[in-house]
């Protein structure tokens, strides 16, 4: 129903029952907000967003306030921005001071809040609450001292990645995010998606960077081939850091920049991607002949592979023992550069850049080292990378594009699919197909595989096999569905699990974003990348062929099961 | 289903009372309800008040006492226990009643004066040092030269509607209550008036909810009985935990069936089947009592399903809380009743709404609530003419602090304040100056001797920045400090904030220091310091503002409320603090100066032993010295000096 | 604490549902004097939580503890009445004599201190109960004094 209010003695049209935030957003009324996630209830627990309403004794929270007829509202009145910059300001009085060496320096919420409202005075000083820095986990640190419980990490860890490791502990000015009974994060439930990072205002939650052992290595090598590799989301979302469109693809870039950086080999992690696709594929048509362990679970995110050794250790031998394509690709160049570049393997420095926080852990896992040397170094998320290019200089707008080195330059469109939600299910149907029909497709796009849905199912039939391919993400819809995979007679055949919502293009360690518009962007730069790929299989990527005949014989064979499977097994871990 | 306390005769009895069919009831019958009702006894009934404040005070010891003295003399006397008069300050009371006479209550009565009183009664006398006045009966004997209890100044003022029953009857009975007249107001309500007619009713009394703003009750349970909805439930807030507020405690431990009964009576007018009682879970005299009146009133099938083959099913469920004082806002007890943290949320959408588990929900304060059955035995119109036009009925108080007689008060609305300080509390004791008055809790105000003659209603107290809240009046005299007890009251919120919302969370933090600045003598008087003190004190009324503003929940809006209200009604005793860095209660010790009376000082050395900063010299025997400029002002040498030679400033 | 223990305290509760926490939080710290991580991770199987959620409840709550208390527990009133009488000071005493504050446990574990609401008896405060009996008009002289007893009582 249409109404009529009054905002800013401008009468303007309006919804009943829409908020006054929406109506004013519309209206192009910029209204400051804290604790606000779009597409969530509002819990209006920052205050920032209070207009003035006539006939209100208080100030009134727009963002959980229903418009009704006739409102006279007032948004930028001087009790209003008063009341804004002093609670702005009662967060300071309780925040530390060192904004120029935080994570977030120029790129933080409560910055921006502070100078928009202009505060330029210290009005409220007191004591501040003193917390304990969390280092524990790989991943992600926590620095409660920064924080402004705004509960968004809360929301997000609960409702959207359903782990719910993160809660609201103690009250009063003594609240703190924290996990069950106060653990560190490596100790709890977390599985480091990094969707916490994400709608971080500040810098409360932020990646724990591994700076200082690339700088150093870099610059004082020593013998040692320095190596990165990059994830095919990474190619897409890069460009955001550097004030570029979303969504375009700057691969040439990133491999010229890492060399000016110094490293001495840069290679195509998507490579990684392709043998994780061909892995799989044989992986799943062996379940199929035998009828054993179905559905398959990929393994590609650290993060659903953490819950399932956590949560659902019951659904383990389901679980793809392939490693992540990160992984593969670091494996790899640890076991066979050596041989080609006659080397030592402790001599390779492997730096892995990925969209994923988990992927850090996952570096530091057990499994993914030989004889306790680390298949991969270090893990940067794609916003360290960019800090890394700032740091070294490097001004990406002059690059001329290179490509990467060989062996691991070319890949092929399946592998870079992976980056969004439903891209490894499609993958892997492409080259199963081939392996059961000796045929690629003529079609290899399935609609029904991609898109916004949390859960994605498509049936078909390949050679003998009646297929079920589904497709999970966010994490939380994998607890609707665990009744069915559970049961006796599940008709699934494989499920891919993305933690977070869209995959890996919307990852923990992606550059922030306001606007829901770049994660379709990002998406849709890797379905393009496919629609115009010359090589979209992953059996068909030559160097692939090459690599497999040369090192590894057969996918799925006894070389490849060795280096590039592995076992998981159960965590014990306070839920 | 279990039958509670005494045998069928007397089930039969209650039961054929609560259907109204008094007259097929014989003599023993009607006996019976005598001697429950207390209107004719056959042997002496001793009745001990017993209740928190009681217990406190030394009940547990007196019943003993009185036990003992009954069985060692073999006297065959019922021992009883009572609710609470309400008069805290002559806990614990013992009431005696011998066959025939008038039933007297003494005060004070702490176990060793037992067998004074009771050999004194039992030989038919009266010992007036202990007495506090008699019960007044037609059928009984009066005693003479005894006054009446409710001639007592502290009753004679008040009007006792739903206080009625407390301190009367024995809150562990069901029988007597309702020999009283009790569950009589249920039964009328679902027997005879559809549920929108028992909103109606309350809606035309003019009842308004006594813990918030007043809104009206009946136009709140009409909003909830018209929300479509699956269920809908009724939460009565007993969870009072005011400092200072003791009203709802004593209520439900003296006459926990009139809860039970307010609550069917509402439930079924807003077409609830499942209602919680949320209370304190120190509460655990009221806690028992009030289970054990659920039980009572389920054994005699008010409660339960198809109540008394009306249709209507009703369960209640006790809730104790688990320390939260923010809970007393609706959405933060609705959250906690979820089992989940009490934090409220944004209005709208509200509880008549969206409440429990998303169905519409009434919460009730329980004083509100205990007024339903009295209106729908009198009606609506002589309910509204108690009290004022805008503000119907009584408001029940607990009056404490510096005053003389404590306790629990009702009184209509529209009495003046004055009248309950000094007239029913019998004014500051020591004859002292009353300096203010604190109402309504740390969500309250303050006012001053001037204000004293403000009516109570919700109109008149809302102009003056204070609200009804918890009902706690707590008196002041000289000797309280203003921004000592505004601190106290601030620390006390900046505890309890939820910690949901920046302004209550960190505002109350903040204002809380700003006081302790103010009223605390700080390490170093240098620049840094005594700017940030200033700008502080600057900031606080606008701080006080904002908080006020934008806060999310009542607490956090009301928080800034003992602030502002004394600053306008104290601003002198601020300036003073501030600027002359002087409390002129002498309560902000920090704020004084200390010397030493050469006359009296011995030498003793005790004072130089204890001082923490090595402030106080001079040798063993010889008068000593206290440096100021070392001083803290901690007072530990005024405190142990045994010869009155340290002087306070 | 024994699990099987926790259990029957569980088995009061026959229906898995969120109002029942709160409850039976209360009556493990009933039955225990304090809540553990044990407990936390029983109820929050039983009543299919993640323990942040209960960890986050309990913690919300005042009267939840994770330590245990003492052997001798002081309640003191921190009513409105009783701090006009002086009831600060005697937390602040409290503090001094045994170095613990509200919600703290002494490290001997003897005295462990709870400051609660209004005890109900604001004619005789400062009122305080330790171990259930009730002290009234208490001043710090006799706070001393009275801990002095339960000290000597124990050595």
């Amino acid at each position: 129903m249409q109404i009529e209010v009054e905002i800013n003695n401008n009468k303007i049209n309006a919804v009943k029952g829409q908020t006054i935030l929406d109506a004013l957003k519309k209206n192009g009324i910029k209204i400051p907000t804290l604790c606000r996630l779009e597409d969530f209830t509002p819990t209006g627990a920052c205050r920032l967003c209070v207009v003035e309403v006539e006939g209100m004794d208080n100030l009134v929270p727009s963002c959980s306030y229903p418009l009704e007829e006739g409102m006279k509202i007032r948004t930028h009145s001087q009790r209003v921005i008063e009341a804004r910059k002093m609670i702005v300001e009662l967060l300071l009085s309780n925040h530390p001071d060192d904004c120029l060496y935080c994570e977030r320096n120029g790129n933080c919420e409560l910055q921006n809040l502070a100078a928009e409202l202009n505060i330029r005075e210290r009005r409220i000083a007191g004591k501040k609450n003193k917390a304990k820095l969390d280092l524990s986990s790989p991943g992600i640190v926590h620095d409660p001292e920064k924080c402004v419980l705004c509960g968004r990490c809360i929301r997000i860890c609960e409702d959207i990645v359903s782990i719910t490791t993160l809660e609201f502990r103690g009250r009063g000015n003594n609240t703190s995010v924290s996990t069950a009974m106060n653990k560190g994060l490596n100790f709890s439930s977390c599985v480091q998606c990094g969707q916490c990072i994400l709608v971080c205002p500040t810098g409360a939650l932020h990646e724990k960077s591994y700076f200082d052992l690339i700088q150093e290595t870099l610059g004082n090598k020593d013998g040692i081939t320095t190596v990165a590799h990059y994830s095919s989301s990474v190619v897409v979302t890069l460009a955001e850091e550097f004030g570029l469109k979303p969504g375009k693809q700057i691969v040439g870039l990133i491999n010229a920049a890492l060399r000016k950086i110094g490293f001495d080999m840069v290679f195509d992690g998507s490579f990684g991607s392709d043998i994780y696709v061909m892995e799989q594929a044989a992986e799943l048509e062996d379940r199929l002949d035998k009828e054993e362990n179905l559905p398959l679970l990929s393994s590609s995110c650290p993060a659903w592979i953490k819950d399932v050794e956590q949560s659902y250790p019951d659904l383990l031998p389901y679980l793809s023992t392939v490693k992540s394509p990160e992984q593969i690709t670091g494996a790899v160049i640890k076991r066979y550069c050596r041989e080609t570049e006659n080397k030592s393997k402790n001599d390779i420095f492997s730096v892995a850049i990925t969209p994923c926080p988990a992927k850090k852990f996952e570096a530091q896992r057990q499994e993914m080292a030989q004889k306790g040397i680390p298949d991969i170094d270090v893990v940067l998320t794609t916003r360290e990378l960019a800090r890394l290019i700032k740091l070294y200089g490097i001004d990406i707008h002059a690059l001329e594009p290179e490509s990467a080195n060989v062996p691991f330059n070319k890949s092929s469109s399946s592998g870079k699919l992976m980056a969004s939600v439903g891209g490894t299910g499609e993958a892997v149907l492409r080259t199963l197909h081939k392996n059961v029909t000796g045929t690629d497709m003529t079609y290899p796009k399935f609609g029904k595989l991609r898109g916004t849905k949390e859960f994605k199912e498509l049936s078909l039939q390949v050679g003998h096999h009646q297929l079920n391919m589904t497709s999970v993400s966010p994490l939380k819809k994998v607890k609707d569905i665990l009744p069915d995979i559970r049961n006796e007679g599940c008709h699934y055949h494989y499920l891919e699990v993305m933690a977070c919502p869209g995959g890996c293009v919307n990852g923990g360690g992606q550059p922030f974003y306001t606007e829901s518009k770049t994660l379709r962007d990002r998406t849709k730069a890797i379905h393009n990348i496919d629609e115009k790929s010359a090589v979209q299989f992953s059996h068909n990527n030559k160097v692939v062929r090459d690599f497999y005949s040369q090192y590894l014989g057969e996918p799925y064979g006894g070389e490849s099961r060795k280096v590039l499977h592995t076992q998981y097994t159960k965590r014990d871990i306070l839920l | 289903m279990a039958r509670f306390e005494g045998n069928t005769t007397r089930d039969t009895i209650i039961k054929t009372l609560l259907e109204g069919n008094t007259e097929d009831m014989d003599d023993k019958g009607r006996e019976a309800i005598d001697r429950i009702k207390g209107d004719k006894v056959t042997q002496p009934v001793i009745s001990l008040s017993h209740n928190t404040a009681s217990i406190v005070a030394g009940a547990d010891e007196t019943f003993d006492a009185i036990r003992s003295y009954l069985e060692e003399r073999e006297i065959d006397a019922r021992l009883d226990v009572i609710g609470s008069l309400g008069l805290i300050t002559a806990e614990p009371l013992m009431d005696i009643q011998l066959p025939g006479k008038a039933r007297v209550t003494f005060g004070k009565v702490f176990s060793e004066k037992v067998s004074d009183i009771l050999d004194a009664v039992f030989n038919n006398f009266i010992p007036k040092e202990y007495v506090l006045g008699q019960h007044f009966n037609e059928l009984h004997e009066p005693w003479e030269n005894i006054n009446y209890v409710n001639e007592l100044p502290f009753f004679q003022s008040q009007k006792r509607v739903i206080l009625n029953n407390c301190g009367r009857i024995n809150p562990g009975s069901v029988d007597e209550y309702v020999v009283n007249g009790g569950y009589r107001s249920f039964l009328m309500a679902i027997r005879n008036y559809t549920p929108e007619e028992v909103c109606d009713l309350i809606e035309r009394s003019g009842l308004r909810g006594r813990g918030g703003e007043g809104y009206p009750t009946g136009k709140k349970w009409k909003n909830t009985l018209h929300a479509p909805a699956e269920k809908r439930f009724l939460i009565c807030n007993a969870g009072e935990s005011d400092p200072g507020a003791f009203m709802e405690r004593m209520i439900m431990e003296s006459d926990p069936h009139s809860l039970v009964e307010s609550i069917a009576i509402a439930s079924y007018a807003i077409g609830a089947q499942k209602a919680y009682i949320y209370l304190e879970s120190e509460y655990e005299t009221a806690c028992r009592r009030l289970q054990n009146a659920i039980d009572q009133a389920r054994g005699y099938g008010l409660l339960g399903d198809d109540i008394f083959s009306s249709g209507f099913n009703l369960n209640i469920q006790l809730h104790q809380g688990a320390g939260a004082y923010v809970c007393g806002e609706e959405t933060a007890l609705i959250a906690s009743i979820e089992g989940k943290r009490g934090m409220p949320r944004p209005k709208p959408p509200y509880p008549s709404h969206r409440g429990l588990h998303n169905q519409p929900t009434v919460v009730n304060n329980m004083e509100t609530l205990l007024n339903v059955p009295v209106i729908v035995r009198d009606g609506p119109a002589w309910y509204k003419q108690i009290g004022t036009d805008k503000s119907s009925g009584t408001k029940v108080f607990s009056i404490s602090g510096k005053i003389e007689r404590s306790g629990l008060v009702e009184i209509p609305m529209g009495t003046s304040l004055r009248e309950v300080v000094y007239k029913i509390g019998g004014g500051v004791p020591d004859n002292k100056e009353l300096k203010g008055v604190l109402v309504g809790g740390p969500a309250g105000g303050a006012l001053t001797y001037e204000n004293l003659d403000t009516r109570i209603d919700y109109e008149e107290l809302k102009e003056l920045g204070c609200t009804l809240g918890s009902g706690a009046v707590v008196v002041m005299d000289e000797h309280t400090c203003i921004l000592d007890t505004v601190k106290y009251y601030m620390h006390l919120l900046e505890e309890e904030s939820c910690g949901k919302c920046i302004p209550c969370r960190e505002g109350t933090r903040r204002m809380h220091e700003i006081l302790e600045n103010i009223t605390t003598r700080p390490r170093e008087e240098n620049g840094s310091f005594t700017l940030q003190r200033f700008k502080g004190v600057i900031n606080l009324e606008r701080l006080a503002h904002v908080v006020r503003d934008t806060s999310l929940c009542g607490l956090g809006q009301r928080a800034a409320n003992p602030i502002l209200s004394s600053i306008t009604a104290f601003r002198e005793e601020y300036e003073e603090h501030i600027f002359e860095r002087k409390c002129p209660a002498g309560v902000c010790q920090e704020l004084s100066t200390f010397y030493i009376d050469v006359d009296k000082c011995t030498g003793c050395t005790i004072c130089a032993q204890k001082c923490p900063t090595g402030a106080i010299v001079g040798s063993a025997k010889k008068p000593h010295f206290i440096v100021q400029e070392r001083c803290i002002g901690c007072g530990i040498c005024y405190d142990s000096c045994k010869f009155g030679a340290v002087i306070r400033k | 604490m024994e699990n099987n223990k926790i259990k029957k305290i569980l088995e009061r509760y026959p229906f898995v549902e969120r109002e029942n926490l709160i409850p039976i939080l209360q009556d493990i710290q009933y039955e225990y004097g304090h809540l553990t991580e044990e407990a936390v991770k029983e109820v929050g199987n039983y009543l299919e939580l993640p323990a942040s959620k209960i960890y986050s409840v309990a913690t919300f709550y005042s009267k939840f503890r994770f330590q245990p208390r003492g052997k001798f527990h002081l309640k003191l009133c921190r009513g409105t009445s009783c701090q006009i009488k002086g009831a600060e000071k005697l937390e602040k005493k409290v503090y001094k004599y045994l170095g613990i504050m509200n919600g703290e446990t002494s490290g001997d574990g003897m005295f462990s201190l709870e400051v609660v609401a209004c005890m109900g008896c604001c004619g005789l405060g400062p009122v305080m109960a330790l171990n259930n009996r009730y002290y009234t008009e208490i001043t710090e002289d006799k706070l001393e004094e009275i801990i002095d007893d339960y000290k000597e009582s124990e050595e």
